[in-house]
């Protein structure tokens, strides 16, 4: 690891202030089991890290009737032992307990978990973001692809998006707030992903001198979630599809719906197409299914990838039937 | 707030010369330190302004750092950089955390910080002070092995060896937040941690006899 500077601001002014304008000069720190990772691996070297565990701002959970604001600081094994999270969010507490092992749940954050930088192994080797060799030609697509997206691949990113819980934050209607030198702002926290179209951009509606500071849950009453992973361990594995999906019951009609899928695409990827399906039925195995090939129409695999669709589809299939396993027929 | 528009493009990350009470900027501290050759090994107090107020910068350098290892207080000067695993094992010569992929995917390193387990491979140093650090050196007492690893021997729980010691940190914490664990549970627990000679079958009897044993919360 490149040596680097090291503050602890106490406030998130402080902290806003002591980041650069531009990428690559400052990193903030917080749970840093992926920033140290890259670090060691010389993927980025900043030449200082901005430590915001000290900011009691950006820590806590809490809920009224508007629902519930997690801070950004929460460790994802405080967020999985929350009883308001496991009895309204369960879904989000069997995703949060599902990712990595107890050690990295114990340091890594909520903040992080949303701003981790994607696995591709192109990336995570020094090859960039949307790795090109020197003649300008995209490695992913010519190369090792079996991990890589099988939606929203046409452009030079090829990445998928690394959180396994942003689909079932998704599914919830979660809000995401970040703070940067002109205040706060708000946003529905799929948008804060994007498709990054050049080299310098990064994957995040996130400015260098921004910080994530708390997720807003919107109330549950009468919605059945769930969340589906497709691995090849059982545990401690990064997923080969993800699939969340929340389900606003009439009875036993899906009055509305959100399915969201997950290492599909360079961003999470709702299915306005499942949602469709679902919406104003009620579920049956058939139903799903039809939800599940709509969700993956569009899939465009790589040339090691096209296993990935079926996958996707069962992670579909199977969330949505275990997210209406909730519901008396 | 500092108007960010008002920031230069391409800041160096900035240390306002202002917060020196010998009235010597960083700039002329340089050029003395140039001229004189040897810089000190833990440089003196630098800070930023940053929202009106003057936050501290610690390094590039060393800065001298204060831990609570197995109830010791251990001193020394390190860089920012130094992972807590470096630290404990090439400055407090506790060698019991093994650096084995020191990315936070093998679990030889685990140690209890503020009595959970982690990666001390992917914690910086600076930030594991003031937290009480526990490592497998502490769990034996008085030349008597810990019930946990006194199971290891007991089921033929190792092999090589090596992630011997991370795997017993993690089976105390394990015990420690579920006494009498189900087998998934044991499962779950300890997915941090991984054996390449395949002595999981050992282990998992060893935690069903640590278990059936009374383990002690605190006192390791």
């Amino acid at each position: 690891m490149r040596p680097f500077e090291y503050v602890s601001p106490n406030d998130k002014a402080q902290a806003v202030s002591s980041l650069a304008t531009t990428w690559g000069k400052t990193e903030i720190l917080a749970g840093g089991t992926d920033l140290l990772a890259l670090m060691k691996d010389d993927v980025i070297s900043p030449r200082r890290l901005v430590n915001i565990k000290s900011i009691k701002d950006l820590q806590g959970i809490s809920s009224d009737a508007q629902g519930m604001r997690i801070g950004a600081l929460t460790t994802l094994g405080d967020l999985a032992d929350d009883d308001s999270i496991r009895k309204n969010y369960p879904a989000l507490a069997e995703a949060v307990l599902e990712v990595a092992s107890p050690q990295i749940r114990n340091q890594a954050t909520l903040g992080g978990n949303l701003c981790q930088r994607p696995r591709c192994w192109y990336f995570r080797n020094g090859f960039g973001l949307l790795p090109k060799d020197q003649h300008g030609k995209e490695l992913v697509a010519a190369g090792e692809n079996r991990y890589h997206a099988i939606l929203a691949n046409d452009g030079p990113a090829k990445f998928v998006s690394p959180s396994t819980i942003v689909p079932v934050l998704i599914a919830y209607g979660a809000k995401i707030r970040v703070e940067g030198p002109k205040g706060k702002r708000e946003l529905a926290l799929e948008k804060f992903f994007v498709v990054p179209k050049t080299e310098g951009n990064r994957e995040h509606d996130l400015r260098p001198n921004e910080i994530v500071t708390e997720v807003f849950l919107p109330p549950t009453q009468d919605v059945e979630a769930a969340h589906y992973e497709v691995r090849q361990k059982a545990a401690f594995d990064w997923p080969l599809a993800v699939a969340a999906v929340a389900l606003r019951m009439r009875g036993t009609t899906v009055q509305s719906a959100r399915v969201v899928l997950g290492y599909v695409a360079p961003v999470p990827w709702p299915s306005l197409e499942a949602e469709l399906i679902l919406t104003g039925r009620p579920v049956t195995e058939e139903i799903a299914q039809q939800a599940a090939v709509a969700a993956l129409k569009d899939a465009q695999p790589l040339r090691h990838n096209a296993y990935k669709v079926q996958l996707a589809r069962v992670a579909v299939k199977r969330a949505i039937l275990k997210a209406a396993s909730g519901v008396a027929a | 707030m500092r108007d960010p528009d008002q920031k230069p493009e391409n800041p160096e990350p900035k240390r306002e010369d202002t917060t020196n009470d010998s009235g010597v900027s960083r700039r002329d501290f340089l050029k003395i330190s140039g001229i004189s050759v040897a810089l000190p090994l833990v440089a003196g107090p630098q800070a930023i302004l940053a929202a009106g107020q003057q936050v501290p910068v610690l390094g590039p350098g060393k800065v001298a750092m204060e831990f609570t290892i197995n109830g010791e207080t251990c001193k020394a000067s390190l860089e920012p950089r130094v992972t807590l695993l470096d630290a404990l094992r090439d400055q407090f010569d506790f060698t019991g955390a093994k650096r084995v992929c020191d990315r936070g995917e093998c679990g030889a390193c685990t140690v209890l910080m503020d009595n959970k387990p982690i990666y001390a491979c992917s914690v910086l140093a600076i930030e594991a002070q003031n937290k009480p650090i526990i490592t497998v050196e502490s769990l034996m007492q008085a030349g008597k092995l810990h019930p946990i690893q006194q199971a290891f021997v007991d089921h033929d729980a190792s092999q090589c060896g090596f992630c011997t010691p991370g795997f017993v940190v993690a089976c105390k914490a394990l015990l420690d937040r579920h006494a009498h664990p189900t087998p998934e549970e044991v499962r779950h627990g300890l997915s941090g941690n991984f054996c390449r000679c395949g002595t999981y079958d050992g282990i998992r009897n060893a935690v069903a006899q640590a278990a059936a044993q009374h383990v002690p919360k605190d006192g390791v």
